[in-house]
């Protein structure tokens, strides 16, 4: 097990706390009928051995990324659940072990996955590739799916807690407190398995979990105009040992200087050493605390890591990421509309090549015919595009393009839908909210904008060893768009009680004159003439066995 | 109306034939059991006794020194099927038995009984084996027993687990205190060693599954009490219930499969709650220390010696010793099971099954429960089947369903024939597919009841029509009513 906390303050003043705790399990999980298990968690290795699953990605998500202003982050993921899997070659029938699989999983981690139908899986062709040892990427054995509507909450957090060898009792994870954690603007939890190589020579194979979860704290907002935190501000609990089956147990804080020359800030108590590494094309410094050596914990009994600014900072000034998109729904009306994409190249003179992947519900009807890719005011012609079209109640619209983006350009991406009238069962409750329509997913090998040196991937902290980087001249970057809110003409669905309960009451009303007009006694002032309605009176009165009038 | 046949043959060594017999040899005899479980359910018992005399080769195999010889050389000459059962009866002074015994209970399906002078002795004791060895009326009333009046089963006969297709056994390791403890188990060698031969030969019953976990930070839900005298911490019998539930929560659940599970675990107390002993009811500590929870599984306390010197390094290394865990862990799964030894007279003589835990008579006896109950519980699923029906009339009823439920019913039928003309094996086999396919119809996605709209609330939506529809009627009703009171009082007054 080795646990790291990487503490990264953000240019617009909040702080992004990353989490992550790696398991490795040296066993074949595929094999044998009798498996015993240490520090891997028994719920998810039984699921792994049983449904042949090669690779597990399931993200829950409450909140969005705002990558222009944040930066890249180290581990993004859409709003709601995510989830991917790569499935083993053995593996017969995939949509059967899939929906098995998201079943099994909503029960492990109390979430709405069992919720994932034909309807929103979708086999996406370039987009996911496995992050860990395959050697074969038929992306028939692949799944994907995004549920949008998700929300995340302690229910979540408390079973994937529980999947620590430590729990929430020790190390790190003492500081995840779901009342801290909620009160927060951007919380992400995710679980990773994958095959990786056991040792260097790579003969056997090791299965690895990792547990990640990014909270972004408001630090400004919630401490009087100060960027200045600690942990116990942001947690309200310090850390005071590591988890005792940890291997490494390390905090890291980022403290790069943003102008070259100035040292802008302090953090306290003085690291145990100072770690530079590029990551993302970024040249990155940390201060990086060993729980594990005993000289931490010496002088007092707690770690509690702050940070000071020395002098206020110029936030004119804001770093915008290389690459980073937008996304919204156009037009007027609830018959037509129209989604856009954007997407910013702010690299000064490179251009990359990006994969787009587009998921929308068969109930909005794309007219692919209107896709138009337009960057700087002329047409880009995409090199590769998959499009699989919706069937009406049996799969999603999946829309991949592989884009190239010329240097500092904006690419509009649009495309005209139609909104289709769903069956009455089919609205969820409050349909009035609108229909959310899941984050289209950007890929890219991004080139980095500073040299990177061939870093040992096992060394760098956190994120950096579990996307494969091809080379030192770019990284590899996976965005999400923000979830799109669109409205359906919903129908009232009070009306049909409203028509019965209104031609019931005129029925009555008709029935009750008419029956009165029958039953009730005239007393007719001039008894010669005997109208209809007497004569009527008088044949029912003879029935009843009432004198006649 | 579902009868149980165990075909009993007696033989008879030389010497060993009491004069009083009602026939000469060979001849065949029936004995009648009525169990009455409730008002309504009774099982018939019927052990077809066939007596014969020794053969030549048989005789030789008596003849030698001790009983498990005998057993052993008599298993060879045995071709018996699951369920009957070969009883030898030797002479009252036979050397063969051990003094003070009278019956001896081979590994297999067979069993020595002295001869016991006259007729009526040998069949009371004829009658005590195979009840021993097939099964009892407290075994069959225990696993009807959710159709057993309350009250009337000791708690020990709702120990045993319900019989299901599969189960899996978990074994867990709870260290709750990791910093001081580094504890190590050998369970895969153990589990080769010691469960996988009694599972194995369990393989009819059911299927099993093992793994095995260790939990970290995992506590007892109780605080023990310190006990000066021994300077150690004692948890007292009536607090053991609470200490599953803090655990249960961590031991995850079964979510890759629907069969029941059995945990078993070992618990070693953190340090500063060691040593730590159960105390039993009168308060004496169990010498096991541990105990099991019915129907769920068994909880042992592993202690730690403390190092000698209290500057050793922490943490303290440990090493399990699994032969003693896991002789504790096999005891308690056999009382899960439903397997012990408790009832037995004074004068038996059990062999004691070896390395595979289990003789061939015990496996008979759970074959028996299981098959019982498996009808019972196919009985209990088609009649709720029915309810429902009866319930909700315009309720649909797929084809697929229906063959379900044609086919638990031929399987159950066949199942009762099977058991009534003593063929064990196919019995069982019949009664596990009845169970499935009654199963698979009772949980069929189409018949939740919820799918269909109840009457009552078809009404509720007509009555904006009904209820201005009857105001005019009832006032016309009151209107009658009174006319007519009135009518009445206008006589007298004419008078």
């Amino acid at each position: 097990l080795r646990e790291e906390l990487l503490l990264s303050p953000l240019p617009t003043g909040d702080v992004a706390a990353t989490f992550q705790f790696r398991t490795r399990w040296d066993a074949d999980l595929q094999r044998g009928a009798v498996s015993h298990y240490r520090l891997f968690p028994k719920a998810l290795g039984r699921l792994v051995a049983a449904l042949g699953v090669r690779e597990l990605h399931l993200a829950l998500t409450q909140g969005f990324w705002r990558t222009r202003f944040w930066g890249q982050p180290p581990l993004q993921a859409p709003a709601g659940a995510e989830l991917w899997v790569w499935f083993q070659p053995t593996v017969t029938d995939v949509d059967k072990a899939w929906k098995e699989l998201s079943n099994i999983l909503s029960g492990i981690f109390c979430a709405s996955l069992n919720f994932i139908d034909s309807t929103n899986t979708i086999i996406p062709t370039a987009s996911f590739k496995p992050l860990g040892l395959a050697n074969g990427t038929d992306h028939h054995l692949l799944r994907y799916a995004v549920l949008p509507r998700e929300v995340v909450c302690t229910e979540n957090l408390t079973p994937w807690k529980k999947l620590l060898p430590c729990g929430s009792k020790a190390g790190l994870a003492v500081l995840l407190k779901a009342e801290r954690l909620f009160h927060s603007s951007y919380h992400s939890q995710a679980v990773h398995i994958r095959p990786v190589c056991r040792d260097a020579s790579c003969v056997a194979v090791s299965w690895e979990l990792r547990q990640t979860l990014t909270v972004v704290f408001d630090v400004f907002s919630s401490g009087q105009g100060k960027k200045d935190w600690s942990l116990f501000r942001m947690f309200s609990r310090t850390l005071t040992d590591a988890c005792p089956l940890a291997s490494q147990s390390k905090v890291y804080v980022d403290i790069s200087p943003k102008n070259k020359e100035k040292e802008l800030l302090e953090v306290t108590p003085p690291p145990t050493s100072v770690h530079e590494a590029v990551v993302q094309g970024d040249k990155k410094t940390y201060a990086v605390y060993d729980l594990l050596s005993p000289s931490l914990f010496n002088t007092s009994r707690s770690l509690n890591v702050q940070l000071k600014w020395k002098r206020p900072q110029d936030s004119s000034e804001m770093p915008v990421p290389v690459l980073h998109a937008q996304r919204y729904v156009g037009g007027y009306g609830l018959q037509t509309g129209e989604i856009c994409t954007l997407i910013y190249n702010t690299h000064p003179y490179r251009a990359f090549p990006v994969i787009l992947l587009e998921t929308v519900p068969w109930y909005l009807r794309l007219y692919v015919h209107t896709l138009t890719i337009i960057t700087k005011g002329k047409e880009n012609k995409p090199s590769y595009i998959h499009y699989q079209p919706a069937q009406d109640r049996r799969r999603p619209h999946l829309l991949e393009m592989l884009i190239q983006l010329p240097a500092n350009s904006v690419t509009k991406i649009t495309i005209q839908f139609e909104r289709a009238l769903l069956k009455w069962t089919e609205y969820p409750p409050d349909p009035n909210h609108g229909f959310y329509v899941g984050s289209s997913v950007l890929s890219a090998l991004v080139p980095s904008v500073i040299a990177m040196k061939d870093v040992d991937v096992e060394q760098s902290p956190l994120f950096t060893s579990l996307f494969p980087s091809s080379d030192g001249s770019s990284y590899f970057v996976r965005l999400y768009t923000e979830p799109l809110l669109v409205n359906l003409p919903t129908p009232d669905f009070s009306m049909p009680y409203n028509v019965i309960c209104l031609t019931c009451t005129v029925v009555a009303v008709c029935y009750g004159s008419f029956y009165n007009l029958l039953t009730r006694t005239f007393h007719v002032e001039e008894p010669s003439r005997g109208g209809l309605a007497k004569r009527l009176a008088n044949v029912i009165r003879k029935l009843r066995g009432v004198p006649l009038l | 109306q579902v009868q149980l046949v165990v075909p009993v043959a007696v033989v008879f060594s030389p010497g060993s034939v009491p004069e009083d017999l009602p026939s000469p040899l060979p001849f065949r005899d029936v004995q009648e059991m009525e169990i009455s479980v409730n008002l309504r359910t009774s099982v018939t018992s019927r052990y077809e006794m066939s007596y014969r005399a020794a053969t030549a080769r048989e005789e030789a195999a008596l003849a030698v020194a001790t009983a498990r010889e005998a057993d052993a050389a008599l298993h060879l000459l045995q071709d018996v099927s699951m369920g009957s059962l070969t009883v030898y009866v030797v002479a009252e002074t036979s050397s063969l038995l051990p003094q003070g015994t009278s019956v001896y209970v081979g590994r297999h399906r067979s069993a020595l009984v002295r001869s016991g002078g006259s007729l009526a002795a040998l069949h009371t004791r004829l009658r005590q084996v195979t009840q021993v060895m097939s099964f009892t009326a407290t075994s069959i009333a225990a696993t009807l027993s959710d159709r057993v009046p309350d009250g009337r089963l000791s708690p020990d006969a709702r120990r045993s687990l319900k019989s299901s297709l599969g189960y899996e056994i978990t074994f867990s390791l709870l260290n709750p205190d990791p910093k001081s403890h580094d504890v190590d188990w050998d369970i895969e060698g153990a589990v080769n060693c010691y469960v996988k031969p009694v599972l194995d030969k369990l393989s009819l019953v059911a299927n099993f599954s093992v793994d095995s976990q260790i939990l970290y930070y995992a506590i007892l839900g109780v605080t023990p009490r310190y006990d000066k005298e021994s300077s150690s911490f004692l948890l007292s019998a009536h607090s053991l219930p609470h200490v599953i539930n803090p655990v249960e929560a961590r031991l995850g659940s079964s979510a890759a499969s629907l069969y029941p599970v059995l945990n078993f675990l070992l618990y070693v107390p953190e340090r500063s709650h060691s040593p730590l002993y159960i105390q039993d009811k009168d308060g004496a500590p169990v010498r096991t220390n541990a105990f099991h929870s019915p129907r769920w599984g068994g909880i042992m306390i592993y202690n730690v010696e403390a190092p000698a010197s209290p500057q050793a390094s922490l943490p303290l290394h440990v090493d399990v010793d699994m032969a003693r865990v896991m002789e504790v862990f096999l005891a308690q799964l056999r009382l899960l099971f439903g397997l012990s030894w408790e009832e037995l007279p004074p004068e038996f003589l059990l062999e004691s099954p070896g390395n595979e835990g289990l003789a061939d008579w015990e496996l008979d006896h759970l074959l028996w429960a299981h098959t019982v109950e498996n009808i019972a519980t196919v009985s209990t699923t088609l009649t709720s089947l029915a309810q429902l029906l009866d319930k909700i009339g315009n309720i649909v009823i797929k084809d697929d369903v229906a063959s379900e439920v044609y086919q638990a019913v031929a399987s159950v039928q066949s199942a009762v024939a099977k058991l009534a003309m003593g063929h064990l094996h196919s019995a069982f086999q019949a009664s596990k597919e009845a169970v499935t396919s009654s199963e698979r119809a009772f949980f069929d996605p189409s018949l939740l009841h919820l799918l269909y709209f109840p009457d009552d609330q078809k009404f509720a939506i007509y009555i904006p029509l009904f209820l201005p529809m009857a105001v005019p009627i009832l006032l016309s009703l009151a209107k009658i009513v009174r006319e007519t009171r009135q009518r009445k009082k206008e006589p007298t007054k004419m008078d």
